[in-house]
């Protein structure tokens, strides 16, 4: 496998408006070689690949820094059809397939074999007549190429998830000139037995020739097949390897490894945990969010504790809270301080003491075009029957108590705005984020749950939120669960945080536990710990 | 400059131009030989005969099914309501009791009304996402099956029951010696007793209809209690940000259905008003429009598919009305053909004013910043 590089990117640098996403990162892909592209969410692996392809949103930002070469030769990519002509394809992650259209017609939609006709000689090639058989062949061809039995004449739609995967290989195998293959996450969405047949299926397109480039976060995975692997960190090369020179332990350390400033002293862990008191318990908990499925969870949560939730995007961290709030169908049991929660019963947690604040702030957490006041108090006007005043028939909003408590929430959390009227939809992100903060410590809850609080407020006001957040947990002891998908985050102020994968808690750690257990959590494979010595 | 600007801004151009033409209109009638006593009369009277089913417009705009198109459906509960009041009477028989029958309309109108909203309600809840196309069919087809019922409705109330079959319905029932003007005509007033003698007088050759316009008044009042209240302000909340909603624990769906009845509710008490004011009930095709008039008066009073206040609907209704009843006698007297022309030009304004309306919405998008 020497040779010059099918692909070399360099020197690749990327901002969008203003925030580095990549910084001057190498890429090397050799002729026939598995190389696996690793890192968190937010990595920069996607940007890197947008590159790559040429894509849109790559070009109307600004553009990007640096040089592409392929097979020696210095490129400029200007969109996803160039990319093609290159002889870079894409298997996607979501399936680009058409259900009505057989295997066949899948293939070569876009690229039919047509055979002259008298219409055609006259209107052009649109109107050719198919060769069906001719295209019937190289159907049967690129299946066979990737050890696919299946007949080629069957209809997409009613075919298993793993199947349309390798429909989705072989129509990208099929365009003449391939040499690069890139797999975005492909087996996420693959059973087990699926993601096994997927990894051999990459190994025998590599035998011929083609080069493959595996975006994935299953460590496993990448020490399975992989030949060599690029690591990156918040956009930035972090190293390239041959797979067999590195350990598990140390891919998931580098994937992770970023300095911690702690917001609450270690020392002080569980100063206000009551740890015989439990706030919540879940147990056998299982949720149906669509891409954020939680499949049997079972977890105690103290009360006074910051508890944090954390793992990869659509592993299901998200999920558990939405269950609890009954916006999506929950089963199992949910205890809070003991009294069982009626899953069935919309927002029946909220009656029972616990308040929560969306990861999705504009579209769930906010009025937008209603005042700051208006969004305070609707949850404690709807659930605790406050800031009402009785006249005959009519529950009115009493205007006084609500603009008094409102000021006092823009005091206490230091809200910058015009005054209680402001619309809270002209307000700037991390004031937002505040409103909703004050909206759910109105109804002066014996949990908080948080979802993602920092999620798109600049840096300044992310440390204040978490301050906040600390503050409250400390003065009023108030339980605290926060659900994010930055790790610093959660490392800067829980006490414990539960790493979710594949919907179920992968591992507990302490915040202090090193990168390399957070890295192997996060990629499902805590156990392996053990097993490679668990050193960093 | 800037507070011009700024005053603009808030009361938005499409009102100030409807506005002018109206106030020009007004301003041209005396000038072209009408009466101006009448025309402030005729607007007066017209804005209060047509409030309350503009208002109708309020609860279903603000828990989300938009502009009610189906509003039809509760004329024809309030219609069912006045018929059978009048119907009731000439069985009972004895002597013209006009506060009673008006009465009686209401209190068997408003349970029909509950009965047909609260199905509507069911109904638009399973065509989420596209409320207002189903709202204007449900709208027609409430129409066309009323039409049967007027038709075969064994009544036998001669100023109801048909003319010449001897069966069904007539197409227009006149109110006068019912409560025909009871709260409106200050001739019809004249000859009640003590203060309500004051439901409508004249000052210098106007009439005001005052005990109306205070009913219609007092309806707003209501509703805008009501959206004050911890059930209202849940049902706004309901037609801006549905999650939002559920994630208080408020189901969407109830609170559409609250508020797809109360809409129906003031149509069925809209009409019986409407045709108080106006003297006569229409059957049949009558209501077949009726609602797109209220949506376009919403509309041009500043309301948008996703939120309208009860202000829009009180400046609306003067808006839309005034242009309509003051446009057709000055153009009549700036084009004497005699009355044909009347019949076209008066299709004309008011789809034109729907139309003009409807294009200045600004639809779903409202929720962005």
């Amino acid at each position: 496998m020497d040779g010059p590089p099918i692909l070399s990117m360099k020197g690749i640098s990327k901002e969008y408006f203003g925030n580095q996403v990549l910084k001057n990162v190498d890429l090397t892909v050799k002729p026939g070689e598995i190389h696996a592209l690793v890192g968190e969410n937010g990595a920069g692996k996607s940007t890197l690949m947008n590159i790559l392809f040429g894509m849109p949103v790559i070009h109307t930002t600004g553009g990007f820094k640096g040089e592409v070469e392929i097979a020696g030769e210095k490129v400029s990519i200007a969109n996803p059809h160039q990319a093609m002509e290159h002889g870079i394809g894409m298997v996607h992650q979501e399936f680009m397939l058409i259900p009505d259209f057989t295997i066949t017609e899948n293939i070569k939609v876009g690229r039919e074999i047509g055979r002259p006709t008298l219409f055609s000689r006259i209107f052009g090639p649109a109107m050719d007549i198919l060769d069906r058989q001719a295209m019937r062949r190289d159907a049967r061809k690129a299946l066979s190429r990737i050890g696919l039995n299946i007949e080629e004449y069957v209809k997409v739609a009613g075919l298993p998830i793993g199947f349309k995967q390798f429909v989705e290989i072989a129509r990208e195998i099929d365009k003449t000139g391939i040499k690069l293959l890139v797999f975005d996450e492909p087996t996420a969405v693959l059973a087990e037995t699926e993601a096994d047949r997927l990894l051999e299926i990459m190994k025998m397109i590599t035998d011929q020739g083609i080069a493959i480039i595996f975006i994935t976060h299953r460590l496993d995975e990448v020490k399975a097949v992989a030949d060599s692997l690029t690591i990156l960190r918040d956009g930035e090369l972090v190293e390239r390897a041959r797979t067999e020179d590195v350990s598990v332990t140390e891919i998931a350390g580098k994937m992770i490894g970023r300095k911690v400033e702690r917001l609450v002293e270690l020392s002080d862990t569980c100063r206000v945990c009551d740890m015989e008191t439990t706030a919540l318990e879940l147990e056998n908990f299982s949720v149906d969010m669509p891409g954020e499925q939680v499949k049997g969870m079972d977890v105690s949560i103290y009360k006074g504790e910051i508890f944090g939730f954390g793992g990869l995007a659509g592993q299901g961290k998200i999920g558990v809270i939405n269950g609890l709030m009954g916006l999506y169908p929950a089963q199992g049991d949910a205890f809070v301080f003991g009294e069982k929660l009626q899953l069935d019963k919309l927002g029946d947690a909220l009656f029972k003491g616990v308040a929560f604040v969306s990861e999705d702030r504009r579209g769930v957490g906010l009025l937008l075009n209603e005042s700051i006041e208006r969004n305070v108090i609707f949850s404690t006007m709807q659930i605790h029957n406050r800031f009402l005043r009785k006249l005959g028939p009519f529950k009115l909003l009493n205007r006084k108590q609500a603009k008094k408590h409102t000021l006092d929430m823009i005091e206490l959390l230091d809200i910058r705005c015009t005054g209680p009227q402001q619309k809270t939809g002209s307000l700037s992100g991390g004031n937002q984020q505040k409103v909703c903060l004050a909206r759910a410590l109105s109804m002066e809850p014996e949990i908080l749950v948080v979802a993602e609080p920092t999620r798109g407020i600049d840096i300044g006001a992310k440390k204040l939120v978490l301050e906040h957040l600390v503050k409250i947990n400390e003065e009023l002891g108030m339980t605290i669960i926060m659900i994010s998908s930055e790790l610093v985050e959660l490392r800067s102020v829980c006490d414990r945080i539960a790493i979710v994968a594949e919907g179920k808690i992968e591992q507990i750690l302490p915040p202090d536990a090193s990168d390399v257990a957070f890295g192997l959590a996060m990629s499902g494979m805590s156990d392996s710990v053990a097993l490679e010595g668990g050193q960093a | 400059m800037s507070r011009m600007r700024l005053f603009m801004q808030r009361v938005g151009w499409p009102r100030v131009i409807i506005g002018l033409f109206f106030v020009l209109l007004v301003v041209a009638s005396p000038l072209l030989g009408l009466k101006l006593t009448d025309v402030v009369s005729d607007v007066l009277r017209r804005w209060a005969l047509f409030g309350i089913l503009v208002l109708a417009m309020v609860p279903g705009v603000q828990s989300g099914i938009g502009l009610n198109f189906g509003v039809s459906l509760g004329i024809v509960a309030g219609l069912i309501g006045a018929t059978t009041s009048i119907e009731l009477a000439y069985r009972m028989g004895g002597p013209a009791r006009p506060w009673t029958e008006l009465g009686i309309a209401f209190l068997v109108a408003i349970p029909v009304a509950l009965i047909f909203g609260w199905a509507y309600g069911h109904l638009l809840n399973r065509v989420k996402g596209s409320e207002m196309t189903v709202s204007t069919y449900v709208g027609f087809s409430a129409v066309a099956f009323s039409k049967i019922y007027w038709a075969v409705l064994p009544v036998k109330s001669g100023t109801l029951i048909f003319p010449y079959g001897g069966e069904g319905m007539r197409n227009t029932i006149s109110l006068e010696g019912t409560y025909g003007g009871l709260l409106s005509d200050p001739d019809v007033t004249a000859n009640q007793p003590g203060i309500l003698k004051w439901m409508a007088f004249r000052i210098g050759g106007v009439s005001i209809p005052i005990g109306t316009i205070l009913l219609f008044l007092f309806v707003c009042f209501l509703v805008w209690l009501f959206l004050r209240s911890k059930s209202g302000i849940a049902l706004s909340a309901a037609g801006e940000n549905e999650l939002f909603t559920r994630s208080n624990a408020i189901k969407v769906d109830s609170k559409r259905l609250q508020g797809t009845i109360l809409s129906t509710v003031l149509g069925a008490v809209g009409i019986i008003i409407y045709g108080q004011v106006y003297g006569f009930l229409q059957l049949y095709a009558a209501p077949l429009y009726m609602g797109f008039a209220c949506v376009a008066a919403v509309l041009i009073g500043g309301a948008t598919t996703r939120r309208a206040t009860i202000v829009n609907v009180i400046i609306g209704t003067l808006l839309f009305q005034g242009i309509l009843t003051t446009s057709l006698p000055v153009i009549q007297r700036l084009v004497p053909q005699g009355s044909r022309l009347s019949e076209v030009v008066r299709p004309i304004v008011s789809n034109g004013i729907i139309l003009y309306a409807l294009s200045k919405t600004k639809g779903g998008n409202q929720i962005e910043k």
